[in-house]
């Protein structure tokens, strides 16, 4: 049910290294794979979501083995077969096939435009909050994408099953769960919600300290 | 050569292993067949290595450690404030500004992916990238501080914000003492990267 990425609370990992890093990109090759990613990413052809899923539906095998930009750019070429932009032998060197998407691509001038526009996820909704400020909830147990087997989701394995407090809410904002999947936008009420560290730990550092994080509705019930 | 580690079902097996090579051959693919301008990608890296970074969110902080006004209005709809300084774009279209003081220590991670707010940080470092980051920042995250060479006086909470939305978390550093009186311009220096993410403290003058 769970997938390698949803890595919060994991044993085993060892100390952060926290060394300076004195290039943004550490190889040429990671500001390509970022670069070539946002192209691609710009034609159109598919949303956040889907892309981040496609990085999470790496096998754990790859997940665990690749570096950070090798599972962007590993998504990113199962992404363009997915979605019929490359073929499987485009992939594997045979002359490529000038692509009806063209007149998408994103220029060199097009760039600042585009980065600077972003891509805000609120959107008006008809479904109206159903949690304020103050008030107590739970989330869903276990963490599942409730439509899709195995499909995408933000609750994390870590926070499932937890009591917690609603701090604000964000409006209505994309649904993830369905926006991966080709299940449309969906917004709903999105909140900030913190649990106490003794709620998720076993052994938590502090009696004070807290983690907080963005839930969806849906994620939610009374408590 | 042994291939018992690739998963073939997975379009991507198809491209050279090699990060380097495969990334090149996407890219030449891609460019082939019309869906990329090679010059594009060259301003991408050229914004993210030379115009948009931590500069920004120091610029936020100092502001806010010296202008009121803004310190409120940053707190209030941090989306809107950074908005008006030009700091708006992809990876920042929904901030929130969470303010350090005596009482609680505010860290930022995202446990699922590597969510940031590009337009006032830049590209993440490595290590909000790692496992080791991702796994424990929530967990255990004094230890993590302590990799960082931070330490809590036992009376400060730490809030840990796990970015599993689209919303994008900006630290605003405690001001270090004997800063009285300095502009904006003499405090951006102090606020370092880190300070921002929470993993760190504004340096002292």
């Amino acid at each position: 049910m769970t997938r390698v990425h949803d890595m919060g609370g994991r044993f085993g990992d060892g100390p952060v290294n926290p060394a300076p890093e004195p290039k943004v990109f550490a190889e040429d090759w990671h500001g390509r794979a970022l670069a070539v990613t946002l192209a691609a990413g710009g034609l159109g052809q598919w949303n956040i979501d889907v892309s981040r899923h496609a990085r999470e539906a790496l096998s754990p095998k790859d997940y665990a083995r690749f570096s950070y930009f090798e599972k962007w750019i590993a998504a990113l070429a199962d992404l363009l077969v997915a979605h019929g932009v490359v073929t499987r032998e485009e992939l594997a060197g045979s002359d490529p096939v000038q692509s009806d998407l063209a007149d998408r691509v994103m220029t060199a001038a097009k760039v600042a435009g585009v980065l600077s526009a972003g891509g805000p996820a609120d959107r008006p909704s008809t479904r109206s909050p159903r949690f304020e400020a103050g008030d107590t909830v739970r989330t869903l147990r276990p963490a599942a994408n409730r439509m899709i087997a195995g499909g995408h989701t933000r609750l994390p394995a870590y926070a499932a099953g937890a009591k917690g407090r609603i701090l604000r809410c964000h409006g209505a904002h994309v649904f993830p769960d369905a926006n991966a999947h080709g299940l449309g936008e969906r917004p709903e009420p999105l909140y900030s919600v913190a649990f106490a560290a003794s709620e998720l730990w076993a052994a938590p550092e502090h009696p004070r300290d807290e983690v907080i994080l963005d839930l969806w509705q849906s994620y939610l019930e009374p408590a | 050569m042994p291939h018992d580690h690739h998963d073939h079902d997975h379009p991507h097996a198809l491209l050279p292993p090699d990060p380097a090579l495969r990334v090149k051959a996407l890219e030449t693919l891609l460019t082939r067949k019309g869906l990329i301008d090679p010059a594009a990608l060259d301003e991408i890296i050229d914004t993210y290595e030379n115009k948009v970074g931590p500069k920004n969110g120091a610029h936020v902080v100092a502001l806010a450690w010296t202008d009121p006004a803004f310190r409120a209005a940053l707190l209030q709809d941090a989306t809107a404030a950074v908005s008006e300084l030009g700091y708006y774009g992809r990876q920042g279209e929904h901030i929130i500004a969470v303010e350090n003081t005596a009482a609680d220590h505010n860290m930022v991670v995202c446990t699922l992916c590597s969510c940031y707010p590009w337009p006032l940080l830049g590209i993440p470092p490595g290590w909000y990238k790692s496992d080791a980051y991702r796994a424990r920042a929530v967990r255990e995250p004094r230890k993590v501080l302590a990799e960082f060479g931070v330490s809590l006086p036992e009376e400060t909470a730490v809030r840990v914000w796990d970015s599993t939305a689209e919303v994008r978390y900006l630290v605003i550093p405690q001001r270090p003492a004997g800063t009285e009186g300095w502009s904006v311009q003499e405090l951006m220096p102090l606020v370092t990267r880190d300070s921002m993410i929470g993993t760190g403290l504004a340096a002292r003058p």
